[in-house]
């Protein structure tokens, strides 16, 4: 094996570790084994090979794509077989090139012609992305690219060339999809102007589009490395994943992936806050293990085995900050509650900003799967006289009335930021509630070094009871698997 | 490479990823690239497949084509919350063994030889796991919904997906002959644990493309017309897109294609509005999905 591909390989993996993917020696002896046994022949299949042996988990995927791209890249410099002519000087001839490469994307767009849409996506990254000073660096941007080409402004224009091809075939709705020789993703079929299919045409095209953007993206990260070197480019130009992702910045569309890895996560989490004593010894006898235990006793059964007790399921309450400061966190508190309420049989739901309000049964009421992430934002019921946040009157809150909620039995989450706006702590009320539960965990949504800072009394209370840091999803997920205490 | 890595089985049961989409292709499972490239590589490397993805996109189905191609049996273990050792590995007969030491109270050779003989292959039964490992024959071994079972059964698999051995503490330690084809499955219910992710390659199948779906339903549920199905898979990647509970998956594609062969629509080209709306609840098995997919695809109310 090479030892170009074995240092290739073994920078690719510093660049995912350097993004959280957690690669150790053996990924790496696995993917030169894969890379050994597939050749480089087939970029895709080496893609999908390195893949198999990098990865552990779906959610990696997107970043491991991107970087991949910048490691093992399609080509060096212009592709060959496309020809980009050289970036247009002035402003005019900008606009003129844009209009005339938007025209062939309609085209490649409304016949769904992959291959088309890639050499494009190449062109328009040489021609529309050079940077002025391109001499010097040889940098692209795909910011620049975009927006001046706003291949969005192509969808109308795909649309009406489907129809034209529509009308002009013979027999309407016939045999269309043999026309893109079968290589459309679905755009390519036929598209005629009153069958079924053509009312989702629209939302074809547009996804198309999105997925233009990211072609051109990838392009222009290729071409960057090239010209920075791939561990440069690896290290700021590709996304960090999903479960990297501060909840505090997630935008709508880190949002759903959010939603994605939340379930499963609320699912265990309500496992282990179930799993105390599994193995108490009550309950009906187990006649095969009574059995087999008898055997050393020489099939006299002295020590009966007892069947395990099912384990059960705790109440749990769940105290969330909704106020504005902690916006993003709060659409991510909405959906970790929400998946959570599904898992217990008892649960109480108390958002507050400075006053608790009690909304078990509007987010037990919505359909499961629904978007709660706006029911809340009229937060009168959860203020008084102000809108910042306010702990310690929220806690007071608490033990005045809800207090009875707080069993032996009842688990206590508490989803905040511990920012109380220089308002009386009230550490009483939450020992008061710390000493009714069964347990309190606290989730705070800042990094660790800021708790403690300005009016954060974060410190303080964690000194009450356990107080995690939960910023993003790995987080969650550390929280769930080893911190949490059975 | 690695020298703590298993031997590679004296002969890959495929010779090519092309090889492997072929020959899958014939047993009726058509490959997606990466499914081929990924099964070539756990077939030539040696290693388990760990496979996690939707319901119903053929995680199941490729252990069995991988069977049916290599003509190899197809060993199953179908896990569930408190599958146990007992279940998944092996069990010691303690009736046979019970009736063995009453039978043999008076005789002469004594106790030890009782002893040794009561723990032999003939009081052995073997489950899935051993059954596996012990096999003469080339296998399959698809350890199916591992996320369903408890934390306790991943440690007791890493000894065989790490080095295809099972150790009976009476017996000893029994290594595979034939090294067995693994393929496990999960729907990520629950995060398996890290050492076990280590020992396999790993296998993200996702809804499939719309050329290769159409493949699919054209090979499942033939006799419809291209243009049909076309329409019908441009209908379900959709429906996909939208946001609902239980996304429709290749399996309810197929069904629905069927659906249309059974109400005699073979002939037709294209769906009509009321034909989707009377038969959505194939491919949606929530109420309140379908009424989202309804209103999304802007379908008339029911008469």
């Amino acid at each position: 094996m090479s030892t170009a591909l074995d240092s290739r390989l073994v920078g690719f993996a510093r660049a995912l570790r350097g993004h959280g993917v957690v690669v150790g020696t053996s990924e790496v002896v696995d993917a030169g084994a894969a890379a050994h046994v597939l050749g480089l022949d087939d970029r895709e299949r080496l893609r999908e090979g390195l893949a198999a042996a990098f990865l552990r988990r779906a959610g990696q995927r997107q970043v491991f794509d991107d970087l991949y791209d910048v490691w093992f890249p399609a080509a060096l410099g212009d592709r060959s077989g496309i020809t980009a002519d050289a970036p247009p000087a002035t402003i005019q001839d900008r606009r003129h090139r844009a209009a005339e490469l938007r025209d062939d994307l309609a085209r490649a767009l409304a016949l769904g012609d992959e291959r088309a849409l890639d050499d494009l996506a190449a062109r328009v990254v040489a021609e529309l992305g050079a940077l002025a000073n391109a001499a010097t660096t040889g940098s692209f941007s795909a910011q620049q690219a975009l927006d001046t080409l706003a291949p969005q402004t192509a969808i109308a224009g795909a649309l009406a060339r489907m129809q034209d091809a529509a009308e002009d075939a013979p027999g309407g709705s016939g045999d269309g999809s043999g026309g893109s020789g079968g290589t459309g993703s679905g755009a390519g079929g036929a598209p005629s102007g009153n069958s079924f299919a053509s009312r989702f045409t629209r939302d074809e095209v547009r996804s198309e589009v999105a997925a233009f953007r990211r072609r051109v993206e990838a392009e222009t990260r290729r071409r960057n490395a090239e010209a920075r070197g791939a561990e440069r480019i690896s290290r700021y130009a590709v996304r960090a994943p999903a479960d990297r992702t501060p909840f505090l910045l997630a935008g709508p569309a880190e949002l759903d992936e959010l939603r994605g890895a939340i379930q499963p996560l609320s699912r265990k989490l309500a496992t282990r806050l179930a799993a105390r004593r599994r193995r108490a010894s009550r309950g009906s006898i187990d006649i095969r293990r009574t059995l087999r235990r008898s055997l050393s006793t020489g099939g006299v059964p002295i020590r009966p085995a007892l069947q395990h007790a099912s384990p059960h399921r705790p109440d749990l309450v769940i105290l969330c900050d909704l106020s504005t400061s902690v916006a993003g966190f709060s659409r991510f508190t909405i959906l970790l509650v929400q998946a959570l309420a599904a898992q217990f049989r008892r649960v109480r739901i108390l958002g507050f900003v400075n006053r608790v309000d009690d909304l078990t049964d509007e987010v037990l009421g919505a359909a499961p799967g629904s978007d709660l992430s706006n029911a809340f934002d009229d937060l009168s019921r959860m203020t008084r006289w102000h809108r910042n946040s306010d702990y310690g009157a929220v806690f007071a809150d608490v033990v005045e009335h809800h207090l009875d909620v707080i069993g032996h039995r009842t688990a206590v989450l508490i989803l905040g930021d511990a920012r109380s706006n220089h308002t009386d702590p009230q550490f009483d009320m939450l020992r008061e509630i710390t000493s009714r539960a069964r347990h309190v965990s606290w989730l705070n949504p800042e990094p660790a070094r800021m708790w403690g800072s300005s009016d954060s009394v974060a410190l303080r209370y964690a000194e009450i009871v356990d107080m995690h840091e939960c910023a993003n999803v790995a987080q969650l997920r550390e929280f769930v698997s080893r911190l949490l205490p059975v | 490479m690695s020298t703590s890595a298993p031997p590679a089985p004296a002969t890959p049961r495929f010779g090519t990823v092309d090889e492997v989409r072929e020959r899958l292709a014939v047993t009726g499972y058509l490959a997606s690239d990466a499914i081929a490239t990924t099964a070539f590589l756990a077939d030539q490397l040696g290693k388990p497949l760990l496979v996690e993805g939707p319901a119903g996109v053929g995680k199941t189905e490729l252990a069995k084509a991988v069977a049916a191609a290599t003509g190899a049996k197809l060993i199953r273990l179908q896990c569930y919350e408190g599958v146990d050792e007992a279940r998944a590995l092996y069990e010691w007969n303690h009736a046979k063994q019970l009736l063995r030491i009453t039978a043999e109270k008076d005789a002469s050779d004594g106790w030890d030889a009782l002893r040794d003989n009561i723990f032999s292959d003939e009081f052995l039964l073997p489950r899935p796991l051993l059954a596996a490992i012990r096999s003469d024959e080339p296998v399959v071994l698809l350890i199916d919904e591992l996320d369903k079972a408890d934390v306790e059964i991943e440690g007791l698999l890493l000894e065989i997906l790490g080095d295809f051995q099972v150790t009976v503490p009476e017996l000893g330690t029994i290594t595979a002959t034939h090294q067995p084809f693994v393929v496990l499955t999960s729907n990520a219910t629950r995060e398996l644990s890290e050492a076990l992710r280590r020992r396999c390659l790993f296998l993200h199948i996702d809804y499939p493309s719309a050329e290769l779906e159409q493949r699919i339903v054209t090979l499942r549920a033939p006799g419809l017309d291209d243009a049909l199905v076309a329409s019908v898979v441009r209908l379900v990647q959709r429906l996909r897109e939208l946001r609902l509970r239980k996304a429709p998956s290749v399996s309810e594609t197929v069904d629905w294609a069927r659906t249309l062969i059974a109400l005699g629509a073979t002939q037709d080209n294209d769906l009509s509005a009321d034909l989707v709306r009377d038969n959505l609840g194939v491919l949606l098995k929530h109420q309140d999905d379908i009424e989202r997919a309804a209103v999304a695809l802007d379908l008339p109310a029911p008469a």
